[in-house]
């Protein structure tokens, strides 16, 4: 098997098709997701959130849209008007190239429900999630800000403190599926969900997965309190807009790893007509426990992100690394 | 009883009423970091998961304030309110001023005027012509309330008075004659 080879290749029309289909649902999912997630973390502080606009607040994101869009388009003097103006653009693309892998489905009637299946798909993975740093890093630094500067040095450290051993933790369920491609770990999973066996691994994956979305707690990037939402500073409008939507859809992507790595993917009972279904409830529980967390834990100082980051998870993900290779060379 | 002078002390320490057994020592958490501290953040960290869920389950406890209004205690002092005598209809209010004296902000104007035998207003041998309240200087002290020796004016349990114009605030005996619109609930018993 080559490198960067393509398991499975369908005609170019339906790739359009199921290409379109995709980021059509997912971007229907972001809006209802901030909605969700206001109304969410209001129950979780015992009030009700939003529910102005519309029956129990469900329009909420039409209203925050069209405030956004409303907005004067501004831009500040000392900034680099391209580099400012493509950031945004940046960290979007990266979170829709991302989401290209996460399987929905496996093969039916000839169509995978999935992006494209790509051989090497934990390094595709890696390759454009990290690619929504070069956004941040872009706009902190053309917005020509010391917040915003600040903000994306921040993100920078976080992304490489967090991006190690978020590698190493999906090494080893790569270890025991003897694969790469995302179709073939999971079903690889069909006796038992490699959540079990990989318990430290799901772990350290959703710890470094709260810390590579910028979610509270490690929400330092953006910290609102100290850096005025860091990177984002001088945005405003719907190029802020655009930020936001790269946040779910990060959320939204790395909760479909941890599905597709650890919760079996598309596995569930029923027939398979329901795989898509089972999947994107997987992926919408892991987003509930992202905003359980996100309405529980205090935001980390900066020395508490990095020491948590080189003293904890690197040295636990290599010890687990360690002991499913020994593990899955002796048994 | 004879006062204890100064010269008759002999313990000088500084804590003369703290004994050995009164010390305390003081009660430290245990050390941070390392497995154990590891452990103990993780707990912690599924405690605040189990206290942040358990207000998902109890659900909401805020108000929703222009539809639901705080209820007030029966002696919350609200906006005032002018009475009539239940049985006759004659204002309660004699225009003796006694509450315009004893408002501290200065706030109430009362101009009396002789009662017309044939058409009577109050019950009393004079009423009050203007009777006006400022309630933008009103601080709600009540105390118009206590000096007035009719009960012709109470506080009632009114408190959305805001409005757009400071002359809008200025109510007249009309104003504070009428019932309020939208009845402030009162907290019942125990609440």
């Amino acid at each position: 098997m080559l490198l960067g080879e393509v398991d499975f290749v369908e005609s170019t029309g339906v790739m359009v098709v199921k290409s379109v289909l995709i980021f059509i649902g997912v971007f229907l999912i972001v809006p209802v997701l901030t909605v969700v997630e206001r109304k969410l973390i209001g129950r979780f502080q015992a009030r009700y959130g939003p529910n102005r606009v519309g029956p129990g607040g469900v329009m909420q994101p039409l209203a925050d849209v069209g405030k956004l869009l409303g907005k004067q388009v501004f831009r500040p003097e000392n900034a680099i008007a391209f580099l400012y103006a493509i950031a945004p653009g940046l960290v979007i693309l990266s979170g829709i190239l991302t989401l290209a892998i996460i399987p929905f489905g496996n093969v039916e009637d000839g169509v995978g429900l999935y992006g494209i299946d790509v051989s090497i798909g934990v390094l595709y993975f890696f390759a454009f999630s990290s690619f929504a740093f070069y956004g941040l890093l872009l706009a902190g630094w053309a917005s020509g800000s010391k917040y915003s500067f600040l903000g994306a040095m921040r993100s920078a450290a976080q992304l490489i403190s967090y991006e190690v051993s978020m590698g190493l933790a999906l090494l080893g369920v790569v270890m025991m599926a003897g694969s790469l491609s995302m179709t073939s770990i999971v079903e690889a999973q069909g006796s038992i969900w490699y959540v079990v066996p990989q318990f430290v691994g799901f772990l350290i994956f959703m710890i470094s997965g709260f810390a590579e979305t910028n979610r509270s707690p490690f929400d330092l990037p953006e910290a609102d309190a100290e850096l005025v939402q860091g990177f984002q500073t001088e945005y405003g409008g719907m190029r802020f807009g655009s930020f936001l939507l790269a946040e779910y859809l990060e959320m939204f992507v790395v909760s479909g790893i941890a599905v597709t790595f650890f919760l079996g993917g598309w596995m569930g009972p029923g027939p398979p007509w329901l795989d898509p279904v089972w999947v994107v409830v997987k992926i919408l529980s892991l987003i509930f426990v992202f905003i359980w967390v996100r309405a529980t834990l205090p935001r980390v100082r900066y020395d508490q992100l990095m020491s948590l980051g080189w003293k904890v998870m690197l040295p636990l993900a290599t010890l687990n690394v360690l002991v499913t290779a020994i593990l899955v060379t002796v048994l | 009883m004879e006062a204890k002078l100064n010269a008759d002390k002999t313990d000088w320490s500084p804590f003369p009423y703290l004994d050995d057994q009164d010390v305390i020592s003081v009660q430290r958490g245990p050390e941070p970091g390392g497995l154990p501290g590891a452990y103990r953040a993780f707990g912690e960290t599924l405690r605040g998961l189990k206290t942040t869920f358990g207000r998902i389950i109890e659900g909401p406890v805020t108000i929703q304030y222009p539809e639901e209004k705080t209820p007030v205690y029966p002696r919350f002092r609200g906006r005032h309110k002018l009475h009539r005598f239940e049985d006759t209809g004659l204002e309660k209010c004699v225009g003796c001023s006694l509450c315009a004296a004893a408002c501290p902000a200065d706030c109430i104007r009362v101009v009396a005027e002789e009662n017309d035998p044939e058409n009577r207003v109050s019950a009393g041998e004079r009423f009050a012509e203007v009777y006006e309240i400022n309630l933008s200087r009103c601080i709600f002290c009540g105390y118009c309330e206590v000096a007035c020796p009719f009960d012709a004016i109470t506080m009632g349990h009114d408190y959305e008075m805001s409005d757009y114009n400071r002359s809008d605030l200025i109510f007249t005996k009309e104003m504070l004659l009428a019932e309020p619109i939208d009845r402030t609930p009162l907290r019942s018993e125990g609440e």
